[in-house]
């Protein structure tokens, strides 16, 4: 891929977040482009969501600068989808999850629904869901579904506004292996084919290593970014999660990280 | 009340619907309660929805609890109870809504506060020295002692209720469903929860002279939680809860009629019966969709 014809969406300059007055992580400095697929990654609590709610608006940044699209974070932009962490779904509640997609792009208009724009709203959200194949599951009530399902759904409802970032954290949580990985290929489909960005915040780089095309890893108080090539190395990751940690290379190059588990749960 | 109807003049069902209603309609405590009855099911159906989606049963049924102490000063001071009801509930949804979003989910601090309110209650009804069928009044209901008055304020308000959601109605549902994101997307939070404390308040105030603070689940939560169970898309919940809303309350009126026992009993007897006969069908049906898992993708 060649990233100099690639713009910037996102760009920081000695960004530095903070939770009342703890500094949660500072000095940041990231650049994201147009149709990168991007893993955050760090320990719990390392401010990783935090970068989310700068990003979509939610909180401020204490102190640096922010830009998306060339402006301010603003809250509402919808050039963001965003599927935030594990939801709660009431298992008594029936509404298809077609209605759930739907609600990306009707849940903020104000008034009541013409049933021309209902159809045409119904049209793009099944739409929506045949682009990542997903149809299957429409008329499915959501809280029937499986978490790998689920997060298919929130998928969908992140894409229907056509949004050229997509910020997941932790779509990855409570599926197993399989799912995982049918999950991140699906992003990296999306990517791909719909020139999407996409900020991925996972606890385990393994399963991402072979998509990403940069990783951000938020862990004690800084951010850093680079290839996976550039940053995963046993020196770089024992430095930032200040546990010993080991990266080791496959005959064909690809990249296993050892120790983060029991770091992220050391750090708990 | 109750002695009342048994000394009017009717001789029990003849029968003949028709007739049987318009022998009712003679009456104008009738009318007043056929009327109070239909605006507060509507009402209690559409913002019951919600109440049971945003998972704010216990709050709705605190907020008609501190109704109780509103209603029961405004009989000790000589005002209006509907008036008293209004006031009090808006002031607690108020308050609910501003001490944060999961305010409104914690039992303890709710609980406290509701147990407050009827001991306020209680004392005030104490103080009026009055008449124990006022208390019993506010705490059962008392939908055919409605004054033209009472039918007025229920109207405007239940209009009020009506306009309000129909222009919300979308960012309500979605805060409702998911949100995370609808706050993301750049609707306020907090600003949708107040109003909608504001619209269980006021709901919750008409709603009490139908069936009473104590009853009050069998209005604004029993039938959205059947349409819940049962309803695939919001548009159906609501119109569904509406229903059920409308219907248990008619059948309660129309059962008062000509048997002496409370209207509230019939109303929420219904809606009991009607919500186990879901739980029960959907629980035998689920064992058997179960087995043939077969989902139709039709567009």
């Amino acid at each position: 891929m060649n990233n100099n014809t690639l713009s910037e969406i996102i760009t920081s300059e000695d960004l530095s977040a903070a939770y009342k007055s703890k500094v949660i992580w500072e000095h940041a400095n990231i650049s994201v482009k147009k149709g990168e697929f991007i893993g955050l990654l760090g320990p719990n609590g390392a401010g990783k969501t935090t970068m989310f709610r700068l990003l979509l608006g939610l909180s401020k940044p204490s102190s640096g600068t922010l830009k998306i699209f060339n402006e301010e974070p603003k809250k509402g932009n919808i050039r963001i989808g965003y599927v935030p962490q594990r939801r709660f779904i009431d298992t008594e509640n029936k509404i298809e999850s077609l209605e759930y997609v739907r609600l990306g792009i009707s849940g903020t208009r104000f008034g009541f629904n013409l049933p021309k724009h209902a159809s045409k709203e119904r049209k793009m959200a099944l739409d929506t869901l045949t682009s990542i194949d997903a149809l299957n599951l429409a008329y499915r009530p959501l809280s029937e579904l499986s978490g790998g399902e689920m997060q298919r759904i929130f998928l969908a409802q992140a894409l229907i506004g056509k949004p050229d970032l997509l910020l997941l954290d932790e779509p990855l949580a409570n599926l197993d292996i399989r799912r995982e990985s049918e999950l991140i290929r699906l992003v990296n489909n999306v990517v791909k084919h719909q020139n999407v960005a996409v900020l991925l915040i996972a606890h385990d780089i393994n399963p991402l290593l072979p998509f990403v095309d940069r990783i951000i890893y938020i862990a004690n108080g800084r951010v850093a970014s680079g290839t996976p090539g550039e940053i995963v190395t046993s020196k770089r990751l024992t430095a930032l999660y200040n546990a010993p940690i080991e990266v080791l290379k496959g005959s064909k190059g690809q990249l296993a990280v050892l120790g983060i588990e029991e770091a992220v749960h050391n750090h708990g | 009340m109750v002695e009342f109807f048994a000394t009017l003049n009717n001789s029990g069902f003849s029968y003949n619907l028709l007739s049987d209603l318009q022998n009712m309609w003679q009456y104008t405590f009738m009318q007043h309660a056929l009327e109070v009855g239909t605006i507060v099911a509507v009402v209690a159906g559409i913002v019951g929805y919600f109440v049971v989606t945003r998972r704010l049963s216990f709050a709705a049924h605190a907020l008609s609890h501190v109704g109780f102490a509103g209603a029961a000063g405004a009989v000790l001071i000589g005002v209006n109870p509907l008036t008293g009801l209004l006031v009090f509930t808006s002031a607690g949804g108020l308050a609910m809504a501003a001490l944060g979003k999961r305010a409104a989910s914690r039992d303890v601090q709710i609980g406290t506060v509701l147990a407050f309110m009827m001991g306020l209650g209680v004392l005030f009804i104490n103080l009026y020295k009055g008449y124990a069928t006022e208390a019993y009044s506010i705490l059962f209901g008392e939908i055919l002692g409605i004054s033209k008055t009472d039918v007025l304020i229920t109207l405007a308000m239940g209009l009020l209720i009506l306009l309000i959601m129909a222009i919300v109605y979308r960012r309500l549902l979605f805060s409702s469903l998911d949100e995370d994101v609808s706050e993301a997307k750049g609707i306020s939070v907090l600003g949708i929860s107040i109003l909608f404390m504001l619209l269980i308040a006021i709901a919750t105030s008409i709603a009490v002279q139908v069936v009473g603070v104590l009853l009050i689940f069998a209005l604004m939560v029993t039938p959205a939680a059947i349409a819940q169970r049962l309803a695939h898309k919001p548009s159906q919940g609501i119109i569904i809860s509406v229903i059920t809303a409308l219907l248990a309350t008619w059948f309660g009126l129309f059962m008062a009629f000509y048997i002496p026992y409370p209207v509230s009993f019939f109303i929420t007897s219904s809606v009991f019966t009607v919500y186990i006969l879901v739980r029960i069908f959907q629980s035998i049906g689920h064992s058997k969709t179960s087995i043939d898992e077969s989902i139709s993708v039709t567009s």
